[in-house]
């Protein structure tokens, strides 16, 4: 035997040892059956479907279609505003960034969904606004937004100057160049930070239940939890993991598929 | 100076392409440019020399404003484009640049290249900016290449989509910024061959290069330019043979060196 097969050899026994006391010592001190009872109900499991996606599951993917779609655009124009030659449109972008970054997204969904309805009064809000998951969404898209525009802005940075005097030596208008030049391969390179944003944004989804959630209104850890409260078994939080995970894992893969096809071009 | 300027191959020089007077450029306490009397006639092939750091293209990059001079005047056709009031947009127009890194947009196909600033900046419709855009890839050799993207291409390539970018908006001149220094040896050819066809086609030029073959067999007049100011200028086998200055001197022996 070689000394290097004999390390590998080594290296697997250690791993599979490791393992195997694991397995053993959980065996041995976790109470399977109650577990199995509580969680793992498999009539319980499928009783929530397909309620649980037709309510649930849309209910998260709009959440978190709206609260992103919003903090983009406030992200886009908040990195605008930092690199903008008008310095009171920086200093404003620089204070935006800071204050909603500091703040746990949990508070500014209390603020925004209770202060909002006040401010403004509940019944000249437009549209979804005058709901408490509408004003919840727009909490979430500002929080988004501020993490979004750092982004977009390390993307922006990452264009080589040269890309921006070529575009500007033909002519074009800084905004021109802006939005066909820069941004475009600002873009490709922060896809990766940008899908990661997009899966913290869907789980902070589940914050939005402090502003008090009507059936119908539920995402899916509301769900899981009311209905486990209902039902007296914690089965319909399994059920909502599934379907976090049902959602999350072909998005990434999406994200991968959309980051190899525009690398396509880079080779 | 006028007696050693050869006649440039056509109409009028009476009015310069590029004129610039009493220019000054510096970049902190560092003074690139030390009140730089320069001018390009109409059709004709300048070619400024000079060792790195002279300020030769920073004297360039003046002309079509992506450096903004400190004092002094540049003037294109008569007009001053430092005035606050030019349209600086419309100005570069005019005035294609060619870079040494190329500066290709990674994002779009060489044809795209071509198109995107004739459709975003003269608002041609997209099927005459193709047409044009194909005639100037043809113009360059690569005319096969429209659908690659730049890092599929070699830097020669690269270089050239440039080169036929610039000419797609229908330039009265081109600035050459060192366009063939970044490529390898054996790619230098091609570009410096599309260059020569453009001056023999009578296009006004401004290179900044070291490629003194280039200086000597294409260039209408040489400019010598160290630390800022214009050590000497003239006809290229003045300047390059029979150099006045001690400064021209060591730099083109220390060039032939190599």
């Amino acid at each position: 035997m070689t000394r290097q097969r004999r390390s590998l050899l080594l290296q697997w026994l250690g791993f599979l040892l490791g393992l195997g006391a694991i397995a053993v010592a959980l065996a041995v001190t976790v109470r399977w059956g109650d577990l199995a009872d509580r969680f793992f109900k498999w009539e319980d499991f499928t009783a929530q479907f397909p309620d649980i996606v037709l309510e649930a599951a849309r209910n998260t993917v709009v959440y978190t279609a709206i609260g992103y779609s919003g903090g983009l655009v406030v992200g886009l124009v908040v990195a605008l505003m930092r690199q903008s030659s008008v310095p009171p449109a920086r200093i404003i972008a620089r204070l935006y960034i800071e204050v909603f970054r500091a703040l746990p997204a949990l508070l500014t969904i209390l603020i925004v969904g209770f202060g909002l309805p006040i401010a403004f009064g509940g019944d000249n809000l437009p549209g979804f606004l005058s709901e408490p998951w509408g004003a919840g969404c727009l909490a979430l898209a500002l929080v988004a937004g501020a993490y979004l525009a750092e982004t977009i802005r390390a993307g922006i940075e990452a264009v080589p100057r040269g890309q921006v005097e070529a575009a500007r030596s033909l002519g074009m208008s800084s905004w021109q160049t802006t939005r066909s030049i820069v941004l475009p391969q600002a873009f490709r390179v922060i896809l990766p930070p940008l899908t990661n944003e997009l899966v913290l944004l869907l789980k902070d989804t589940s914050l939005l239940a402090v502003l008090g959630v009507a059936i119908g209104q539920r995402e899916l850890t509301t769900w899981g939890r009311t209905i486990s409260n209902s039902l007296g078994n914690y089965t319909p939080l399994i059920a909502a993991a599934v379907c976090y995970l049902a959602i999350t894992v072909p998005l990434t893969f999406l994200a991968q598929y959309v980051e190899n096809r525009t690398k396509a071009d880079r080779r | 100076m006028s007696e050693a300027t050869p006649t440039p191959a056509t109409d009028d020089v009476s009015v310069p392409t590029v004129q610039i007077r009493g220019l000054t450029k510096r970049f902190g306490s560092n003074e690139v440019l030390k009140g730089i009397d320069f001018h390009v006639g109409h059709r004709e092939v300048v070619v400024v020399i000079g060792p790195s750091g002279s300020g030769k293209s920073t004297l360039l990059r003046c002309v079509n404003l992506l450096e903004t001079p400190d004092a002094g005047e540049v003037l294109i056709d008569g007009v001053d484009i430092c005035d606050p009031d030019t349209d600086v947009n419309a100005v570069r127009r005019r005035i294609g640049m060619v870079f040494q890194q190329f500066n290709l947009f990674p994002h779009l196909t060489a044809l795209d290249n071509v198109t995107i600033a004739q459709r975003k900046v003269l608002r041609r419709s997209a099927e005459e900016a193709e047409r044009i855009a194909r005639e100037n890839l043809e113009r360059v050799g690569l005319a096969d290449k429209a659908g690659q993207f730049p890092l599929q291409l070699s830097g020669g390539q690269q270089q050239r989509v440039a080169i036929a970018r610039a000419l797609a908006m229908g330039p009265e001149i081109m600035l050459f910024d060192e366009a063939t220094s970044a490529l390898d040896p054996e790619l230098v050819g091609d570009v410096l061959g599309v260059m020569r066809s453009l001056a023999a086609d009578g296009m006004t030029m401004m290179v900044v290069t070291h490629e003194i073959g280039f200086a000597r067999n294409v260039a209408d007049r040489v400019v010598f330019m160290a630390d800022g100011v214009v050590v000497e200028e003239g006809h290229p086998s003045q300047v390059l043979d029979d150099p006045q200055h001690a400064r021209t001197r060591q730099f083109l022996r220390q060039v032939h060196d190599r």
